[in-house]
């Protein structure tokens, strides 16, 4: 039977880790990621799991770890944020590009400078051309559900491809909040056991790894990367459906709150959400049609997804917890163009919020909404909530 | 058990190399020799290489895709990591023992990288492997530079040495600085062997190799591997030049084993520093210099004050080791 646990986010993770029992995770602490490897470690040290742990001298050793590992046909875990993501990155393209299913949890962090500790996404923003899954969690339940998730689907023979699960820093992961975490039996037939096509532990057969990769092939294996995402993208709802079955939550590309009837449309992702859904409610009971789309995939882009469901509305507010310096918003422009094709295109609106942890009130919400109400949305603007002028 | 000669050359006459031809290394590179020896021992004792490579050199010209010069598992993952990535493959090699999902102990990692990705970029990444105890065999072939990208000077490049980025010149004599002791450094790691070898010397290198691969837990090898494009010496020059350099004590052959050192070599007689310095094409700007006698014995002094420390380091530690676990 399904158990309710009053736990951090963090605790929640490691617990759908500790169901998955990885062979290998190689990981280095960084706030606010930390809790996550210390309550693996934990598990590992008091023998709950038999998981080989490497504790590494760095991120960017722990990427390269993970690539060994999961190149020896071990199923691999590692986790991290912000600088920690930065420092991996010239290993995390590596990895996506030799198709090893690694998963990562990425408890999202400000990415410096200047040094900042609190949440926003510019982090996962920073990698998110690098070939790996993206996906997003509103809360301790989503965690621990698309951790759990992201290991069937980056397994799966024609995906094969490594895989993030984003939370948000200190308000997902330090904070305490019931979920209901499913029997350790269910788990462990959901995920399976991995095994791969080619291991570097196949004496027998031996593989090269990482070869030099010229003018003459590089781009017919990023070609063939890109192949991998599409199956990934036709792949996840098939996952969602068999998780459904095991958990009684089905999840979609894109969450969708009160928005059947809605004329006005907030995009955010991960926490906020929760705070837009409040917000949603309260001018709902206001008599205004308002609704919330909380995108839990990011990459692969669900662009059809988003056509469908903003197509012919009034107006749609994007909100960013990143800056892209110099261009539009990340999660803002990739919304733009999708919406080049569609008959009715709705006003659009490109809200900054929360960078580095700045507190975002129903009050900032509500603000965004109201500019969409009244008309008032510029698409060349980039309007910010809660920032002093 | 040895590294047996016989085997060895059943390997070579049946092609059984672990390291094969068609590799794009050029004439005279002394970097195949190292990767040969080391796998082939390997072998011959009965182990199942699986290797690891550091961008470099050796990298880039075994496997341009389609093609692969490594007739066992290999893996290349960036210039830095090389260490990490096969402590990675080492611990999942552990956890699928222990799972039972894999049954062969015959399994040894080796490592190779250049001088670039040892002495400067990877050297953290090593530093941490072998500090986590980590089962594997690190081989550095050493050319004194960073060969793959044209001649520029890495920690292990010596004073005087012409390379593109420290060039010498009408106001500089090239590096000023002398190279990193990188053996000191990995012994002092502690719980680790750790040795020298010479590429005019494969018997002294198979049998650190064989210890290497013995030694349960990291194990280092440091081999002097010329470049002979950038050493600016003969094509089937290299072991000649090695050998000059284990004559005059520029590269001194020994081992470290948990806290004992051992000297491997000990010429009764030395030559001269200025008889290796000359030979090799890349000091003939130094050569030409007004300082180049200043910095001639400035290396001499250096290498006679390494030598005695050596002797000295091998007799207070005689059957003293520091360490019984890693």
């Amino acid at each position: 039977m399904p158990v309710k646990l009053t736990v951090t986010g963090a605790a929640a993770v490691a617990h759908a880790m500790r169901q998955i029992n990885p062979d290998v995770v190689a990981a280095y602490p960084i706030t606010p990621q930390t809790p996550v490897v210390e309550y693996y470690a934990s598990f590992v040290s008091d023998g709950i799991v038999d998981t080989v742990m490497v504790p590494v001298e760095s991120e960017h050793s722990a990427m390269s770890a993970v690539v060994g590992s999961a190149a020896a046909g071990a199923r691999t875990m590692t986790a991290t944020a912000a600088n920690g993501l930065a420092l991996m990155t010239e290993i995390v393209y590596i990895a996506a590009s030799y198709r090893l299913p690694i998963i990562m949890p990425i408890v999202n962090r400000a990415l410096s400078g200047p040094i900042n500790i609190h949440c926003d996404h510019s982090d996962a923003m920073l990698v998110r051309d690098s070939g790996w899954i993206q996906l997003f969690t509103e809360n301790h339940q989503e965690a621990y559900d698309f951790t759990i998730i992201a290991t069937k689907l980056a397994e799966k023979e024609n995906v094969l491809l490594p895989a993030m699960v984003n939370l948000d820093g200190f308000i997902t992961s330090h904070g305490v909040e019931s979920f209901e975490m499913l029997d350790d039996e269910v788990v462990k037939e959901f995920v399976g056991t991995w095994n791969p096509k080619y291991s570097l532990l196949d004496t027998k057969n031996p593989v090269t790894f990482g070869p030099l990769d010229l003018f003459d092939y590089y781009f017919e294996h990023h070609r063939q990367q890109e192949e991998a995402m599409n199956h990934a993208y036709k792949e996840l709802p098939k996952v969602f459906e068999e998780f459904a079955k095991i958990s009684g939550r089905k999840y979609d590309f894109l969450d969708l709150y009160k928005t059947d009837d809605a004329d006005y449309i907030m995009v955010v992702m991960n926490s906020t959400a929760s705070t837009a859904k409040y917000v949603v409610d309260q001018l709902r009971e206001e008599g205004k049609k308002v609704g919330l789309v909380k995108p839990q995939v990011f990459t692969p882009f669900p662009k059809k997804e988003f056509q469908q469901v903003l197509n012919g509305r009034k107006g749609v507010v994007v909100l960013d917890r990143a800056m892209s310096f110099g261009k539009e918003a990340p999660l803002y422009s990739l919304i733009k163009s999708s919406l080049y094709e569609v008959a009715s295109k709705p006003s659009l609106g490109s809200y900054i919020y929360g960078l580095g942890g700045r507190d975002t009130t129903p009050e900032m919400i509500r603000e965004a909404f109201e500019d969409a109400i009244k008309g008032n949305l510029i698409t060349d603007e980039q309007r910010y909530l809660g920032l002093r002028e | 058990m040895v590294p047996n000669i016989r085997d060895i050359v059943g390997y070579v006459e049946t092609n059984d190399w672990a390291f094969t031809q068609g590799h794009r290394l050029c004439p005279g590179c002394n970097a195949p020799m190292v990767a040969n020896w080391a796998t082939l021992a390997a072998k011959s004792l009965g182990y199942e290489p699986v290797v690891g490579a550091a961008t470099g050199c050796l990298e880039v010209s075994s496997t341009i895709y389609p093609f692969t010069s490594w007739n066992v598992p290999y893996i290349h993952n960036a210039f830095e990591n090389v260490a990490a990535t096969i402590s990675g493959a080492e611990a999942a090699y552990r956890s699928l023992l222990n799972r039972k999902k894999i049954d062969n102990d015959k399994i040894k990692f080796i490592a190779f990288a250049g001088d670039g990705g040892t002495y400067d970029i990877g050297l953290q990444a090593l530093s941490g492997a072998i500090e986590r105890g980590h089962d594997f065999v690190y081989i550095l072939y050493d050319n004194e530079g960073y060969m793959n990208t044209g001649n520029q000077r890495s920690g292990s490049t010596p004073p005087g040495a012409d390379s593109t980025t420290e060039p010498v010149g009408k106001a500089l004599s090239g590096k000023l600085q002398l190279k990193k002791s990188i053996v000191d450094i990995i012994a002092g790691h502690e719980g680790v062997y750790a040795a020298t070898a010479v590429t005019s010397e494969p018997w002294d290198f198979m049998r650190k190799m064989q210890a290497a691969l013995e030694f349960e837990g990291p194990a280092f090898i440091s081999i002097l591997a010329p470049c002979v494009r950038f050493w600016r010496i003969p094509d089937d020059s290299g072991p000649e030049v090695t050998k000059l350099a284990v004559e005059t004590k520029y590269w001194p052959l020994w081992e470290y084993n948990m806290g004992v050192y051992k000297v491997t070599k000990k010429p009764k007689t030395f030559k001269p520093v200025k008889e290796y310095i000359t030979k090799l094409g890349r000091y003939n700007k130094l050569m030409k210099r007004p300082d180049a006698n200043e910095i001639l014995e400035e290396m001499q002094n250096y290498v006679d004050a390494k030598w005695d420390r050596l002797l000295a380091l091998e007799e207070i530690s005689k059957d003293k080791p520091i360490r019984r676990k890693i």
